[in-house]
């Protein structure tokens, strides 16, 4: 039997980079070999309304969504959405939320994708060198630099227990 | 994306960039289609790799330009989402009649649980109803994989292929390797007159209709034999016939049964089904929407257990899939309620709600941002039922309600709808005019804004952006004979607005009011386009 994979959810709303971020992760997977699945919902959402999408990665992958409470990650970028997706996290699964960073000591509040990324990055086994890869092959030159510091500024926060 | 034509072999995809790219490697000659939520990425991925891809002015249009190049010989994939094939189906019911010599492949994205629909229609039953084969893959490497196939499948036996995704499978990003099925090249483009194949009057109908059967029949004996199915070899107590993201969930979830993976969906391997299921102590289906399997299966008079009706309704997932299988009928866990979509902030449609609500306006309304002028703060859109609708629902209100109310009665449609389906209703508003008069409202925010900020022949730019000809909606209604054609930003002066609506409600003529000012979002780009194709023009 092949290990259950990793399951992320990373939720906000629409225009706050949701889709760029599980993106990001997808491809720093992707990049590592390993079978990666990646979910989310166009359209009607993107109006500003609750985002969320699901990256599933490891040896082998079925469902593109996280089962319910199956996450071992929550990654929200509006506080007002952590109680709309608490039920995605898995017992003993870690949220990490805007409020543990610093939002003034980002490059710009825009970057807070990109810095709870960081934050993840912590708990998973991808290098800093392949997350900086798939920045650049996600982000646009010139946006480049301010997210590489937010990446860094999230990654230097303490995981909780 | 960028990335996507280069020599690697492995990309993660979503399902509508894997029938992009496998539309890429069979050289399809041309991309049709209109906007619509899950399948707008397909053809602007197309084109963004190198394809040549254009949006038709509806899904009937694009239907019938895909038909032409079928019988010149070429390959044509036309895409659409669910509801669009309904405008579509006329079409498509008779082209499964004819002879194709070329190819042509028809994608529905069916969009079940509605996240971007005004209905959940399951679309299979379109293939069994007009007689298409259909193909129903599971991730973005069967999107690649049975887009090939059905390219395939239309050239061996000159029939139109319905290629059936779902939400799940065109926006879920999985691991596509290239390259793993190779098809013929496509033969040169040709005319040849083939009257009796391809002139559908009754005396060649008829004997065309038994042909598609005869052939339908040889599909069926080919998909029993070799389909694109897959048998899973598990337990010998729990067997279950699946379909399309399905698949996945019951993977997932019950990992020790043997399984039946339909690719080919209609028409049915049915004598592997009846194997299948002879072969194991309980075989259920597990598919999403629509018992379609499940009837196909006892009509076939095969034994199986479908899913409890609770489960007919919304999209299944990993969750759904056991309760299903653990015939778990008590009430689902509801989920939190997230924040609904909203006008942006300086919405043009916003000054357009807020007239009128002041005037106290029924609103016929139709699709596109501006229905969510139904939600709070406004409140001021009444009906919503299909593309164009606007215009017919509100010609009906006004024939029928008192003087009084009928007169408060306002069409509103946005550009891309009206051009859609709505010129016609136009066309009946001139020809069946209300005793009242009517006033049809033109939301003009110059791009296809809902699914993500598309051209349409309103913008006079293709979908690659390019200067093309342009309908100019103002001139159109003058030449249908409507003597008050009003232009007028909505947002610039939102009193001036209302003073014209008010007066267009006033008089017992016909007003078409266009309303213009570009989408917030799309603004920037539209004028960066405008500026490009000047400097071509310069």
């Amino acid at each position: 039997m092949s290990s259950k994979p990793t399951n992320v959810v990373i939720a906000g709303l629409g225009g706050q980079g949701v889709l760029k971020a599980s993106d990001i992760l997808a491809d720093v997977a992707f990049s590592a070999g390993l079978d990666v699945k990646k979910s989310e919902l166009h359209g009607m959402s993107q109006r500003g309304g609750s985002v969320s999408s699901d990256v599933r990665f490891g040896e082998r992958v079925f469902s593109p969504m996280v089962p319910e409470g199956e996450a071992n990650f929550l990654l929200v970028l509006a506080p007002d959405q952590v109680a709309v997706n608490a039920a995605a996290l898995a017992a003993g699964g870690i949220l990490i939320d805007p409020s543990r960073i610093d939002e003034l000591s980002l490059p710009n509040k825009k970057s807070i994708n990109v810095a709870l990324l960081g934050a993840l990055s912590r708990h998973l086994q991808f290098s800093v060198e392949a997350w900086t890869a798939a920045l650049r092959r996600n982000l646009p030159e010139k946006l480049l630099e301010a997210n590489l510091l937010s990446f860094s500024i999230g990654q230097a926060v303490e995981p909780e227990k | 994306m960028d990335s996507l034509l280069q020599e690697h072999a492995l990309s993660l995809l979503s399902g509508d960039e894997a029938v992009a790219m496998a539309a890429c490697d069979a050289e399809v000659k041309l991309g049709t289609g209109y906007p619509g939520t899950p399948s707008t990425e397909i053809l602007e991925t197309f084109a963004t790799l190198g394809g040549k891809a254009q949006w038709s002015p509806n899904e009937k249009v694009a239907l019938e330009v895909a038909i032409g190049i079928a019988f010149a010989g070429a390959r044509a994939l036309v895409t659409m989402k669910h509801v669009g094939l309904n405008v579509a189906a006329d079409a498509l019911f008779t082209a499964a009649y004819t002879r194709l010599d070329g190819a042509l492949v028809v994608v529905s994205a069916d969009d079940p649980g509605m996240a971007s629909s005004q209905n959940e229609q399951d679309n299979r039953r379109y293939a069994q109803a007009a007689g298409v084969p259909m193909l129903e893959p599971s991730d973005s490497q069967e999107a690649y994989e049975f887009t090939l196939r059905a390219i395939e499948i239309s050239e061996r036996w000159h029939v139109p292929v319905l290629l059936r995704m779902t939400t799940r499978v065109c926006h879920s990003k999985t691991v596509v390797r290239r390259g793993t099925i190779t098809i013929p090249k496509p033969r040169p483009a040709h005319f040849a007159h083939d009257f009796s194949s391809r002139v559908m009057i009754p005396a060649y109908a008829r004997p065309a209709h038994l042909r598609l059967r005869k052939t339908l029949a040889e599909i069926a004996a080919w998909n029993d034999e070799t389909g694109p199915n897959e048998l899973i070899a598990g337990s010998s107590s729990l067997g279950i016939v699946t379909s399309g993201v399905a698949f996945q969930y019951v993977r997932e979830v019950a990992p020790e049964a043997s399984v039946l993976k339909l690719g080919m969906t209609y028409p049915l391997p049915v004598e592997r089904m009846r194997a299948f299921a002879e072969s194991v102590d309980l075989c259920v289906v597990i598919e999403e929407g629509d018992p379609y399997l499940v009837e196909g299966a006892r009509t076939a008079g095969i034994a199986v257990e479908g899913k409890p009706e609770m489960y007919r309704f919304g999209e299944l997932n990993s969750s759904r899939v056991r309760r299903i299988l653990n015939d778990d009928t008590s009430p689902e866990p509801k989920p939190v309620p997230g924040k609904p979509p909203a006008l942006c902030p300086g919405c043009p449609h916003r000054s357009v709600y807020t007239a009128l609500k002041n005037l106290d306006c029924i609103v016929a309304g139709d699709i596109g941002c501006y229905s969510l002028g139904v939600l709070p703060p406004f409140e001021a859109m009444d009906t919503l039922v299909c593309m164009g609708a606007a215009i017919g629902v509100g010609l009906g209100l006004r024939h029928s309600l008192p003087p009084e109310e009928a007169k408060r009665v306002v069409s509103v449609i946005g550009d891309s709808t009206f051009v859609h389906s709505g010129i016609t209703g136009l066309v009946e508003m001139v020809y069946n005019p209300p005793a009242g008069g009517h006033v049809l409202l033109i939301l003009d925010n110059g791009t296809t804004a809902m699914t993500g900020m598309q051209e349409h022949p309103g913008t006079g730019r293709t979908l690659a952006h390019v200067k093309t000809g342009r309908v100019v909606f103002e001139d159109l209604a003058r030449s249908l004979g409507v003597r008050n054609v009003h232009t007028i930003d909505p947002s610039q002066d939102p009193l001036k607005f209302q003073a014209l609506i008010q007066e267009c409600l006033d008089t017992p003529e016909l007003s078409v009011v266009i309303a213009r000012r570009d989408c917030l979002l799309a603004a920037r780009s539209i004028r960066e386009y405008e500026r490009c194709n000047e400097q071509q023009t310069d």
